[in-house]
């Protein structure tokens, strides 16, 4: 696997590419559009981006974990958890392009 | 809010572009991201998350109908961890 990290300057440097605007106003789109995702999340809403994935926040309720070194319970208290969902859109592209970059393992058999 | 609602909040908070533009540059930034989960490398946006791909192995499966053993292909999945920052605003006041 490539292992290579993309941050906020790949994302600015792609919007800028794409439109005639100034590279700070690129990164500003592409921080604006993080929070305004943010913010919807925040609010309890969900957030669907069509062919790529939604994010959903979820409740947990409170629970009694364990501290796995001590073995002391340790009371988990409510809290809400964000979760993706990826489209199928965005999974067959990922598996179209990396699984088979792999040499069939059956062509050996 | 659906991807087409957030362009549109877009175009309100940036009067100045056309919303046409402002549906392609959100659809250039999920692109970028899926172009770069799909060459396996891993997207860290600090503070919202961190989008990685796992490969999960080829393993024996079953039709949970027939109980027939099934091959299943090696595949790949896309995987998002809540950045730190957002993981407290989502509990911030609770």
């Amino acid at each position: 696997m490539a292992g290579r990290t993309v941050t906020r300057a790949q994302l600015s440097e792609a919007v800028y590419q794409e439109v005639g605007l100034s590279r700070n106003e690129s990164a500003e789109l592409v921080e604006t559009v993080l929070n305004e995702i943010s913010d919807a999340l925040t609010r309890g809403e969900m957030v669907k981006i069509s062919s790529f994935g939604s994010f959903a926040v979820r409740k947990k309720g409170k629970r009694i974990g364990r501290n796995p070194k001590t073995g002391e319970e340790v009371p988990i208290s409510p809290r809400r958890v964000l979760v993706f969902r990826a489209s199928h859109v965005l999974k067959d592209q990922i598996n179209a392009n990396l699984t088979k970059l792999r040499p069939a393992k059956t062509s050996a058999l | 809010m659906t991807k087409s609602e957030l362009i549109q909040r877009l175009a309100e908070h940036n009067p100045h572009l056309y919303q046409r533009d402002v549906e392609l540059i959100v659809t250039a930034i999920f692109d970028e991201i899926t172009a770069a989960l799909a060459r396996g490398d891993r997207v860290e946006l600090r503070g919202f998350g961190a989008f990685s791909v796992k490969r999960r192995d080829a393993r024996l499966g079953r039709n949970p109908r027939t109980g027939d053993s099934v091959h299943v292909d090696e595949k790949h999945i896309p995987f998002f961890k809540t950045g730190k920052q957002l993981r407290d605003r989502l509990n911030a006041g609770s």
